[in-house]
């Protein structure tokens, strides 16, 4: 039987394993890329071999002690190209193979303690001409530099909000692209206010500092300009991008008329925040929190026995709080205690770093009239074609106060992504249109049973080569 | 040129020569480096829409380049679906584009 | 009538938004539930036409589609009870139409050619079930119908001499001449707080969903396990094949039968088999990417027939649940023959077999 099922490579779901094999633990490491990493430290495949690649990332040596004893490890099982599509009962359903291949490999695993580390996505707030070719999202532009060494245009608009821009413009200018502009939404005063509140928990978390300090360096020595209260609010180009609209914006984030510029971009990069990749958690019936992060508590339990989260799925910190949060989650997933020493380090970095995040979070929150610069037509689900037009008519017509019903009314969110880039945008829309401004169905569009897409056959003759140790 | 592979000669990290591989992309033959996925070599060539939507008949490509938004799909040797981000070109793929537009409707009914 | 909706939740979020909206003649073998399903499969018909007119093009399309449906037999031996149920349902004025291998493949060319044989059913349709409630819903409105939602019925109001006058709930009393209840797999417990006495279960089914294709499933396809599955008493699990093509282009992959209750997880091993029956009725869904599973709970009776009229001991609380898994195929027919009974009137057609003071029902309460 495996001891600790830990799904997910990035920071977090390194450091539960090596926590967990600390402590003697049989161990199984499973992620869906073909690399382990996660997003934090994604890099190039062995086929491309390169003598810097370290240039590219901070914190690579410790990227490489964890990945390579965990390696070297013949108690921990690193399983790569691994898809975790489903959970019931407490089994975890695997398909191993190519992403999106056919009569890929079926496995089921049952494991004493399953720790999830799936990490989260950006979230772009949809846009008139978002949907344009050489539009990404900001961490999708950073993926491609990392991980492919693939710059996604020449002149690029880096638009959004949050900390994390700045890593991207870096990556983009190492890439060799000309950064146009970095535009933060936030204001530059309610930075400032929620920034310095309470200046000495800054103290306490210095390399976070740092690694701002050499985005900011980046940015100063590269002329990248970098602008707060702006916000693309449109974005040009008949078959692919070929300008944005960067307009003024006020505290709430409703453009402010007469504020705008239009400059020429070939590609756009679109961070708003994130969004925790929970739907795993959730077919395990973990409880989310009131922001919608899984909830847990200071052991990092979920709600449910032997389930335990780490990582940006219990909310956007970083990687240094990942990195604690997957220690701790590890530590006691294998049975360890709280108070053990191993874990002293890593609960005080957690905590100092924990509200560290709340202020970024409320720094860079996003602003609720966002949706003034939408347009009728502008499309919100983007695999279905829902426009905002569409939605509030579907929510007029029928006066429903359902998700659900407006979700089968209108397609919003029922295609191939399953909401994940629309569903937020979709309830906020929806709600504001709906009798009363909210909907009160409990239904909301992060379930989804079936966690990656499965062929038909897979499923059918997955004859579930259970592996239990 | 636009989207594309950072050059060699100018790359911080000093990459070192790369193996290359041919495939098949919409008819042409279109060369790509080993360990690329698909919308990496798709990327480096410029090429930013490989698929066109079924309602509008609109442009997609690569939006979130992890594996989420399943805007990049395409069809690798005769699969539908496959995103084009996550899946590792193979020498030799044959890669086409969804083209759905417009959605047939079942004619021929009793 | 003066009328108020009152649910707990929003409208169009039970178990009508949560199966498929097959509208089928061909699954009910001749008795009273076939008679009831021809009555309501026409007034659909009618129906849909009149919510177009009536709600206008910006209301979403309820996507009926008459594309009627073929049933596949696998082996000789169910080629054989196919015909003959075909056969008996001919002899009550269904059109039935038995198919050659070479036909059915003709009419549905994604059909595995292992089948036996097929019967073909051009009366079957569906709907888009969430959308068809709330069009029904919005045309009840307009008429004055108050909707009351996010409102749960909490118990009975009864005046001094212990008469039903309406309900509590929480928002509030609401005082009324007759309550019906239409509460689904919870009719029981609605009933309960009513004073009345109602056995509805919770029967679990499950359903896949694939990404968006060309079409290629043309009309609605079943193995005939269906027909033996809709009447079955057995609580063991049961799959059989419903296959069907949306205006979307997805396809969606039914179902299975489960008595387990409220729980509402999804079981790994129940997908598995409704995927293989799929597989083996049309092969080329081997391929099909499937993103999403979902299902909900059939609220169903011990002689698996609607429960349509008055309770018998409570005056004043009336039913109309009970459907199963043709909850949506039975709404307008259901709907007419409660008007009737509440006003009084002679019904359309016999309502006997669906009163809740039957034998079948009563005998075993
Ligand atoms: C695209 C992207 C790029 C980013 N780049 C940076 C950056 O350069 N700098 C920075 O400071 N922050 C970056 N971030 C923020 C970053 O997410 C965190 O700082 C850090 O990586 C979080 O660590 P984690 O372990 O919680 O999750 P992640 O690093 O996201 O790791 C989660 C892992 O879980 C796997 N997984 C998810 N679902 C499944 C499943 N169903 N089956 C199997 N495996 C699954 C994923 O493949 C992934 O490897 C980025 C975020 C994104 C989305
Ligand atoms: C997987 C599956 C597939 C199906 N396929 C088909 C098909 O193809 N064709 C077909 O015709 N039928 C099908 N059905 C059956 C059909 O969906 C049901 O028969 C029908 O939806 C029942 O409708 P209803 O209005 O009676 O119940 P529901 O739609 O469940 O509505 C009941 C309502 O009562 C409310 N309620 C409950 N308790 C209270 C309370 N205390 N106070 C206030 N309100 C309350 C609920 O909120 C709910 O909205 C299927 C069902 C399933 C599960
Ligand atoms: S680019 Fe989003 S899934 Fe590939």
């Amino acid at each position: 039987m495996t001891e600790v099922l830990v799904i997910g490579s990035g920071p977090a779901g390194l450091a539960a394993a090596c926590a967990a094999r600390a402590l003697g633990r049989r161990v199984v490491l499973l992620d869906a890329s073909d690399y382990v990493g996660g997003q934090y430290w994604r890099h190039l495949p062995p086929e491309r071999p390169a003598r810097r690649e370290a240039v590219l990332h901070h914190g690579w040596s410790r990227f490489q002690a964890m990945s390579q004893a965990l390696e070297r490890d013949p108690l921990c099982e690193i399983v790569t190209s691994a898809h975790v599509w489903a959970i019931d009962a407490g089994r975890v359903h695997v398909m191993v193979g190519e992403a999106d291949g056919a009569g890929r490999e079926a496995r089921t695993y049952a494991a004493a303690a399953v720790v999830f580390a799936t990490g989260a996505f950006d979230r772009a707030l949809p846009i008139p001409g978002w949907d344009l070719p050489g539009v990404f999202t900001a961490g999708g532009a950073q993926a491609l530099a990392k991980g492919e060494r693939v710059a996604v245009g020449q002149r690029v608009v880096v638009a959004g909000s949050g900390p994390f821009l700045l890593p991207v413009a870096s990556s983009l200018v190492q890439a060799g692209s000309t950064v146009v502009g970095v535009y933060e939404a936030s204001h530059l005063a309610h930075l400032a206010r929620q920034w310095t509140a309470r200046p000495w928990q800054l103290l306490a978390t210095p390399a976070k500092l740092l690694e701002l300090a050499h985005y900011a360096s980046v940015h100063v020595k590269n002329r990248i300009p970098y602008a707060t209260g702006r916000a693309v609010t449109a974005i040009h180009g008949g078959q692919r991008v070929e300008s944005v609209t960067i307009s003024a914006i006020d505290e709430t984030w409703r453009p402010i008329p007469g504020g705008d510029v239009v400059v020429a971009a070939d590609a756009v990069c679109l961070g708003h925040g994130f969004t925790p990749r929970v739907e795993l958690p959730i077919a395990a019936g973990c409880r989310l929190d009131a922001r919608r992060f899984v909830q847990v508590d200071e052991h990092q339990r979920t709600s449910v026995a032997a389930f335990y989260a780490a990582g940006e799925i219990t909310g956007i910190g970083g990687v240094d709080l990942s990195l604690s949060e997957g220690t701790i989650a590890g530590h006691m997933a294998a049975g360890g205690h709280l108070e053990d020493r191993a874990l002293r380090d890593a609960r005080a970095r957690r905590d100092a770093l924990r509200s560290f995040a709340e202020r970024l979070e409320r720094a860079h929150r996003i602003g609720e009239n966002w949706t003034d610069w939408l347009s009728d037509e502008t499309i919100v689900c983007r695999c279905e074609e829902v426009s905002v037009g569409r939605l509030r008519s579907v929510a007029e017509t029928s006066r429903s106060s359902g998700l659900r019903s407006l979700k089968l009314q209108s397609r919003a969110g029922l295609g191939a992504c399953q909401g994940r880039m629309c569903g937020r945008s979709v309830e906020t829309i929806l709600a504001a249109a709906a009798p009363g401004g909210h909907l009160i169905d409990e239904s909301t569009t992060d379930r989804r049973p079936i966690a990656t897409p499965i062929r038909l056959a897979e499923l059918a003759f997955g004859n579930d080569k259970s592996v239990e140790k | 040129m636009m989207a594309r592979l950072v050059r060699a000669a100018q790359d911080p990290i000093g990459p070192l020569a790369p193996t290359r591989i041919t495939l098949t992309v919409d008819g042409e033959p279109v060369e790509g480096v080993l360990g690329q996925t698909l919308a990496g070599v798709m990327l480096s060539a410029d090429t930013v829409a490989w698929r066109s939507t079924s309602f509008r008949d609109k442009p997609r490509g690569a939006f979130c380049g992890i594996g989420v938004c399943f805007d990049c799909l395409v069809v690798v040797n005769g699969q539908r679906d496959v995103r084009a981000c996550q899946r590792r070109a193979a020498p030799g793929d044959v890669v086409e584009f969804h083209r759905d537009m417009p959605l047939s409707t079942p004619e021929e009914r009793p | 009538m003066d009328v108020t909706i009152v649910d707990r939740g929003p409208a169009a979020g039970g178990t009508s938004a949560a199966g498929e909206g097959n509208l089928l003649v061909s699954d009910k073998g001749p008795g009273a539930e076939l008679e009831l399903a021809k009555y309501s499969l026409d007034l659909w018909r009618s129906l849909v036409g009149s919510l177009e007119d009536e709600l206008g093009s910006a209301f979403a399309p309820v996507e009926y589609d008459p594309k009627g449906g073929v049933v596949a037999a696998s082996s000789a031996s169910d080629a054989e009870a196919l015909f003959r149920f075909a056969e008996a349902q001919r002899g009550v004025g269904v059109d039935a139409r038995t198919l050659s291998v070479a036909e059915a493949l003709a009419l549905e060319p994604e059909l595995s050619p292992a089948i036996a044989a097929a019967v073909f059913y051009p009366h079957d349709a569906q709907v888009q079930p969430a959308v068809a409630s709330e069009a029904l819903l919005a045309s009840a409105r307009a008429a004055g119908t108050r909707v009351l939602t996010g409102t749960a019925i909490t118990g009975a109001l009864r005046d001094s001499g212990g008469r039903l006058i309406g309900v509590t709930t929480t928002n509030g009393s609401i005082s009324a001449d007759d309550v019906v209840v239409a509460a689904g797999p919870w009719s029981g417990d609605v009933a309960r707080l009513l004073g009345g006495v109602l056995h509805v279960g919770p029967r679990k089914g499950l359903l896949l969903v694939t990404t968006r294709m060309a079409h290629r499933v043309l009309h609605k396809v079943y193995d005939t396990s269906y027909v033996g599955a809709v009447q079955s008493d057995s609580s063991a699990l049961q799959t059989s094949s419903v296959i069907e093509s949306t205006a979307a282009g997805t396809v969606l992959i039914g179902s299975s039968r489960q008595d387990v209750g409220f729980d509402d997880r999804i079981d790994v091993a129940v997908l598995r088999a409704i995927a293989a029956n799929a597989i083996r009725l049309m092969p080329f869904l081997a391929d099909a990417m499937v993103m999403r599973a979902y299902g909900g709970f059939r609220p169903f009776s011990r002689d698996h027939l609607p429960i349509i009229g008055p309770d018998l001991d409570v005056p004043g609380l009336w039913y109309a649940t009970g459907h199963e898994g043709a909850g949506i195929g039975l709404a307008p027919a259901t709907a007419e023959l409660l008007t009737a009974l509440l006003l009084g009137e002679p019904t359309s057609i016999a309502v006997e077999a669906f009163l809740p003071g039957r034998a079948s029902l009563v005998g075993t309460a």
